[in-house]
């Protein structure tokens, strides 16, 4: 292969984002090899000494292990579903809203939220939820006098986890939709009308059909985030006392790897979600380009 | 636009239960940080009681006072504050600089395809949460800016949003440019960079908000207090006050010394720099959306 003096120019191009990668993208992935060692700090990460698979062997043996994995599918599979449906309908009734304005304004507030970090939306909701919080208190209202610990109870915690992150992006997971109710035909409704149909009618057998495509896109795509059941969010919500139901594998990762400072453990246990994951994106990426012809680059 | 052209009718009861509806979704999507800016502007112990909703009690801003005596919160908001500038612009040009040769096509840069697929491979798979803690730490990064700075300069969705606006450039336009002799420098300056401005405010938006939100690095690699960025510190001192990780005897115990309303003051400033550039994400990020989602 001949490379035009072009070639050279571009490669010098490369050079700055190649090298980051490098050291905090590819490094870290040589740096797996840390699963099947056992670490020793004096050597370090190189020069450990190899012990084949038994991390992954001591990882499948450990209930906690089983348990991360198995919290981390209900959650986030929980979430798939809710923050599917959530944004659909939402997007359906706010196209029936004729005022722009009211429109807009509906818009830009809910779109907020999306660009709030876990840790500030963690902190109001442990506000919120705590004992003296405005949840308990507005219980207390209604009767409820012993106040529910909402954080710290292995019942509430899921769907605390659910409710909240569908709070947090259904606006903006919405926006989508909205872009494609905005390209269904003028022209259906109208016949419609013709007809006699009603508002419902219209939102069911219209609107409803013509993003279809687009709503079974994002579904296929959301599958390879069945082993990312939100980090942030947990790791910023959790405790000791909802490990039980709300640990997950990242926040279990995070666990052995820094708390019990073991490196090798940590790394197996990562490693396990970074493969698994990568099939599942592979999976998606198929599916979506087969039936609805998405391509991202 | 649908709306217009459809035919005014009169509001029928379904528009006023839709307008009702959202109503309600707009005022539950608001009310967090409502509650959140009342608790901080009211008197404290009607925020300890749990006397404030909606609206403040006792108006004060004895909370906004306390935090402009309070030397860690804004040494931890300027570092966030450098840390964002500096992740900005250096993902600004070295985006920049890596989408360019990537949207040429093979006979123009026949090493194209190898490095795109590295980049791809470099966004869907990772090597975990631990060995890029331990590589961060073999180069000695740990207290340093570069630690909050370089590992988030290079995000490679940011680079396909450019790329593929590069290549929706008309081909005419470098074709003229290269008939006069540009080099390929002269070419990304002079005519790419100028036309590209939307979607490079798009992608810079993308990082501010990404980089003044995280706090991951900052708690694996900072330890020295007057380092550590804003949401950091915030998630050291909610750490401290979770309700359930108590007794019910701590928690009266620590409501009595907890700062609700200096806390919840916190929160409010530090969504201040969001709050402000928020009329230019509304702008941009929905197109930046449309770009990366859905692309028939």
């Amino acid at each position: 292969m001949r490379l035009s003096k072009n070639s050279y120019h571009y490669l010098l191009m490369l050079i700055p984002g190649l090298a980051l990668l490098a050291v905090f993208s590819i490094a870290p992935m040589f740096g797996i090899i840390m699963a099947f060692q056992h670490f020793n700090p004096g050597k370090g990460m190189w020069h450990s000494p190899l012990v084949g698979f038994e991390n992954f062997s001591y990882m499948f043996h450990n209930q906690a292990s089983w348990q991360a994995i198995r919290n981390t599918l209900i959650i986030s599979i929980s979430k798939m579903v809710t923050g599917l449906i959530v944004p659909v309908v939402f997007a359906l009734f706010l196209n029936e809203v004729r005022h722009m304005f009211f429109k807009r304004v509906v818009q830009t507030i809910v779109y907020l939220p999306h660009f709030l970090s876990w840790v500030i939306i963690a902190g109001i909701i442990k506000d919120i939820l705590g004992a003296n919080g405005l949840i308990n208190v507005m219980l207390g209202h209604l009767g409820v006098h012993d106040p529910i610990l909402f954080l710290g109870s292995n019942t509430w915690f899921r769907p605390i986890l659910v409710v909240t992150d569908v709070w947090k992006e259904f606006g903006f997971s919405a926006i989508v939709y909205l872009a494609a109710l905005t390209n269904i035909n003028p022209s259906l409704y109208e016949a419609a009308d013709i007809d006699g149909a009603t508002r419902m009618q219209k939102i069911r057998y219209i609107s409803l059909p013509g993003i279809t495509t687009t709503v079974i896109l994002l579904a296929t795509l959301s599958l390879q985030g069945v082993l990312n059941a939100g980090f942030d969010q947990v790791f910023n919500l959790y405790n000791p006392v909802v490990e039980p139901t709300g640990d997950i594998i990242d926040t279990y990762v995070y666990r052995i790897g820094f708390e019990q400072v073991n490196y090798e453990l940590g790394t197996a246990v990562g490693l396990f979600k970074s493969v698994i994951s990568l099939l599942l994106i592979a999976t998606a990426y198929k599916l979506a380009s087969k039936f609805a012809g998405y391509r991202i680059f | 636009m649908i709306a217009s052209i459809r035919k005014k009718k009169s509001k029928s009861a379904f528009d006023y239960m839709v307008y009702l509806l959202m109503l309600i979704v707009m005022l539950l999507s608001i009310a967090p940080m409502l509650h959140t800016l009342s608790v901080s502007l009211s008197a404290q112990a009607k925020a300890e009681a749990g006397l404030v909703s909606i609206f403040p009690r006792d108006i004060t801003f004895q909370s906004y006072v306390s935090i402009f005596k309070d030397a860690a919160f804004f040494k931890a908001a300027w570092v966030s504050v450098e840390r964002v500038v500096y992740t900005t612009a250096g993902s600004f040009l070295v985006t920049l600089l890596l989408a360019f040769p990537l949207s040429r096509d093979t006979r123009q840069f026949p090493l194209r395809n190898p490095f795109m697929w590295l980049l791809i491979f470099c966004m869907l798979f990772s090597g975990g949460l631990v060995p890029f803690y331990m590589i961060v730490n073999d180069l000695g990064l740990f207290d340093k800016m570069a630690a909050l700075v370089l590992p988030g300069i290079v995000n490679v969705y940011n680079t396909i949003l450019v790329i593929n606006f590069f290549r929706s450039i008309p081909r005419e336009l470098e074709e003229s440019a290269g008939i006069d002799g540009a080099n390929p420098w002269q070419m990304l300056f002079h005519i790419f960079l100028p036309l590209s401005m939307p979607v490079l405010a798009t992608v810079s938006l993308f990082t501010i908000v990404g980089t003044w939100n995280e706090y991951l690095n900052g708690l694996l690699f900072i330890r020295d207090p007057g380092m550590m960025p804003l949401q950091t510190y915030l998630q050291s001192i909610f750490i401290q006050i979770d309700p359930s990780r108590m007794t019910s005897q701590e928690i009266i115990e620590a409501s009595l010394v907890s700062n609700k309303t200096l806390n919840a003051a916190k929160i409010i400033l530090s969504l201040v720099p969001i709050i402000a550039i928020y009329p230019f994400l509304q702008r941009y990020f929905i197109h930046g959306i449309m770009m990366g989602s859905v692309k028939e």
